[in-house]
């Protein structure tokens, strides 16, 4: 088969180590990769990577694209197109939309609409009924349709008992599990992490106990049900350590942080810009340096966004009463870079390691995640490690500006993305 | 006008308000260093002297507009202001979000900005949510008084509190004020802590563990939970008032237990030093955090506070508004004579 493609000069990275590479695409697959191959083929389009790591694509394990019901904060094509412009070739879309993604119907809408979008989009779903914690949602009929996670993201499943029922069922279907750990009796009318800032700026705030009083009971109940799970955007050095205690007791269990988890402190909210308001909510500087520590020795298996639009109207309501959430896509990467990487606390293949293929094995996504070797589905992403660049206020693709980094300088851009063989980021633009 | 003193009516003919440089707004007192709150003080002396007049008035913001925007009810410190207000001469409008279209769904930037485009130099905001004011400052060319956010800040009760200790104790400095009461949920303790320690005084907060903030480390305060052990050792005795939303939060399990240690009884006002102050930010629950009693003592000194809001506003007003200001009148037309 003549090559399609070919991505020329770079220094391929991924599960199975680094070597300097061109990698050749054919079909939608790499059918070879070795040094100095581009000249073999010489009608393929190629794509420029000296300089450049090249990567399987990243994924991620936690995006909310709001389509259905909230349109006007992202849709699934914006939230693709800002992924893939973020070196992303899958994401896991959240099931918190109207209504909820806790049925066959509404997964399969959300997979239509991003059959069309530039980024390959997987649907999780919700472990109850209209996320509303009471009944288990109908998981068979949404796993035959590839749903491989499942969560009630925004909120925890507070009930012990049904967490219990919901993670027996789902080692019938071998699913994953995933919770957003948040004790609603701690965590209810509270708007940022319980301290010293709080305690200044006059506001409710939540302690980190909330989080992981519930990480603390998933634990017991992985051990009692013998079920996968993962932990949502671990936000305290609490969580973190039980959750390496129980992988060293054998537990199948996994975890994520958000590049906001290790970057922002809950200082950030002084000024009141709800730009900084999170569920979990920005913690302390010693959270922080626990969340960079737990990824650098791997009891946090991911960096997954967490990337949840809002309109400017809604972040502009009073602190109390404005919406959670950040945009993370288009920032992950390069933040990871530039505080992980260059804070010393990992290499860039870890960080790799950690937006790819340890995400992509999380969440069973066999296309992602590499090897980038032949036969393997060209899911690629191409970066650029020393582009230093500075972020701006647009918020890039998304429909939505509710951007926390505006300002810093980060190292570390997506020149490329491959999807299925097609270049959907070519320097840096995106091409559909 | 730039200059480090500005001309005012009555004995003081000048006032040195150098300390403020070009400062436009009132959010927090965590702004303020003690030079200015004393030059504000020093103002207040001069306002307090017109608000004695037979006819307290004087020109100083004429054709100035001051609104009030309470997102909140709040009577009495909307009265306060507004007379504030008056007596400078400026032109008051009233915005009260019961009667607007912010019950409409109508959002806090979409309200300032149409009052804004009425044409206005000052607004005087009070909401339920903390950080508003800080939010509209953002978002208006006009001065903003922040009149309570929350449970963060409402700096001029906290300017009055000091205006009225130093009334009568000359200075802060050494002395022993304890705040008693819910201090994790009050705006006015936020803003006294901060004012009582810049100008000198030793505080200590008083409260059941439940009712204090999460941390104190932001303030140089000592933390008691034990009033008796500390009432002998006050030279003021502020309280702060007990909302009996608070039972229902499991915050406290009765109002009589926490009266019983927590209020200022009878008993305890009689081991407080000679010459001790009692104060209260109103309203009051007279048998709750402090006994009826004593909320009448010749020390009390509450009803003063009152009194004393206005002229501290006025200042606040003043300075945010008045000569040397953008866009008002020139400052030697204004300073003399009543309007």
């Amino acid at each position: 088969m003549a090559a399609d493609l070919v991505v020329a000069g770079g220094r391929v990275v991924d599960a199975s180590g680094e070597r300097e590479a061109d990698v050749v695409v054919a079909g939608g697959r790499v059918v070879e990769v070795g040094p100095g191959l581009a000249a073999q083929h010489a009608g393929a389009q190629v794509l420029d990577a000296s300089g450049c790591l090249v990567a399987p694509g990243l994924v991620d394990l936690h995006t909310h694209l709001r389509e259905p019901g909230k349109e006007e904060a992202e849709t699934v094509e914006t939230g693709a197109r800002a992924a893939a412009l973020g070196g992303y070739t899958a994401v896991l879309a959240m099931p918190n939309t109207t209504p909820a993604m806790d049925c066959a119907a509404v997964v399969r809408q959300v997979l239509d609409l991003g059959r069309a979008a530039p980024c390959d989009v997987h649907a999780s779903g919700a472990i109850t009924v209209g996320r509303a914690g009471t009944a288990l949602a109908p998981m068979a009929e949404m796993a035959e349709l590839g749903v491989r996670v499942f969560t009630d993201d925004g909120t925890g499943v507070q009930d012990d008992r049904l967490m219990r029922r919901a993670l027996e069922y789902s080692v019938g279907l071998g699913v994953t599990l995933a919770q957003h750990c948040e004790v609603s009796s701690l965590s209810e009318g509270t708007c940022m992490h319980e301290g010293e800032w709080s305690s200044r700026l006059g506001l409710p705030g939540q302690p980190a106990e909330a989080e992981e009083l519930m990480v603390m009971r998933d634990i017991a109940l992985a051990r009692l049900t013998g079920a996968r799970m993962h932990f949502l955007h671990l936000s305290t050095a609490g969580s973190v350590a039980m959750v390496a205690a129980a992988k060293a007791g054998g537990l199948p269990v996994s975890a994520e942080a958000a590049p906001h988890h290790f970057t922002l402190t809950d200082e950030c909210c002084k000024d009141y810009d709800a730009t900084f308001k999170v569920h979990p909510p920005l913690r302390t500087a010693a959270d922080v340096a626990a969340v960079k520590a737990g990824l650098a020795d791997g009891s946090v298996d991911a960096i997954a966004t967490d990337h949840a639009p809002h309109p400017p109207e809604e972040k502009e309501r009073p602190f109390d009463q404005a919406p959670p959430g950040m945009l993370g896509l288009e920032y992950a990467l390069a933040l990871a870079f530039t505080e992980l990487v260059d804070g010393g606390a990992m290499t860039e293949a870890d960080v790799l390691a950690a937006l790819s293929w340890k995400p992509a094995a999380i969440a069973q996504m066999v296309d992602h995640g590499g090897p980038v070797e032949a036969g393997h589905a060209a899911n690629l992403c191409v970066v650029d490690p020393a582009v230093r660049w500075t972020v701006d206020a647009s918020g890039g693709a998304s429909r939505s500006r509710n951007v926390p980094y505006v300002g810093r300088e980060l190292r570390g851009r997506v020149r490329h993305t491959v999807l299925f063989g097609e270049p959907v980021v070519i320097g840096g633009e995106a091409q559909r | 006008m730039s200059g480090p003193t500005r001309d005012l009516p009555g004995p003081t003919s000048t006032v040195d308000t150098s300390a403020f440089g070009d400062r436009r707004h009132l959010l927090t007192v965590s702004d303020l260093e003690r030079p200015e709150i004393e030059q504000l003080l020093d103002l207040t002396d001069t306002f307090v002297e017109v608000s004695n007049r037979a006819i307290p008035k004087v020109p100083a913001l004429r054709g100035r507009t001051v609104v009030t925007l309470f997102f909140e009810d709040s009577t009495r410190t909307r009265l306060s202001f507004e007379t504030a207000a008056k007596r400078l001469s400026a032109d008051t409008m009233s915005f009260a979000v019961s009667s607007s279209s912010v019950n409409k769904g109508e959002s806090v930037r979409d309200t300032i900005e149409t009052i804004e485009a009425m044409g206005i130099d000052a607004v005087v905001v009070r909401h339920r949510s903390s950080g508003v004011p800080a939010q509209i400052a953002g978002w208006t060319s006009a001065a903003v008084v922040n009149a309570g956010d929350g449970w963060h800040q409402h700096p001029t009760q906290a300017l009055l509190d000091a205006y009225t200790l130093r009334s009568h104790l000359g200075s802060l400095d050494g002395v022993r004020i304890s705040v008693v009461g819910d201090i994790k949920h009050s705006r006015v303790a936020r803003s006294d802590i901060e004012v009582f320690t810049k100008l000198g005084a030793e505080v200590t907060l008083v409260a059941p563990p439940t009712l204090l903030p999460p941390s104190t480390a932001p303030w140089d305060v000592r933390v008691s939970h034990d009033l008796d052990a500390v009432v002998g050792s006050t030279d003021v005795c502020y309280l702060l008032r007990m909302q009996h939303e608070r039972m229902t939060e499991a915050l406290v399990p009765t109002l009589r237990e926490y009266t019983a240690h927590y209020g200022l009884t009878s008993a305890r006002a009689d081991r407080l030093p000679e010459g001790a102050l009692i104060m209260h930010p109103g309203p009051m629950n007279r048998g709750v955090e402090i006994a009826g009693e004593v909320a009448d003592r010749p020390n009390a000194v509450i009803t003063e506070q009152v009194a004393n809001g206005v002229a501290v506003r006025m200042a606040v007003l003043f300075l945010v508004l008045g000569p040397g200001r953008a866009s008002g009148p020139k400052h030697d037309t204004l300073l003399n004579g009543a309007a």
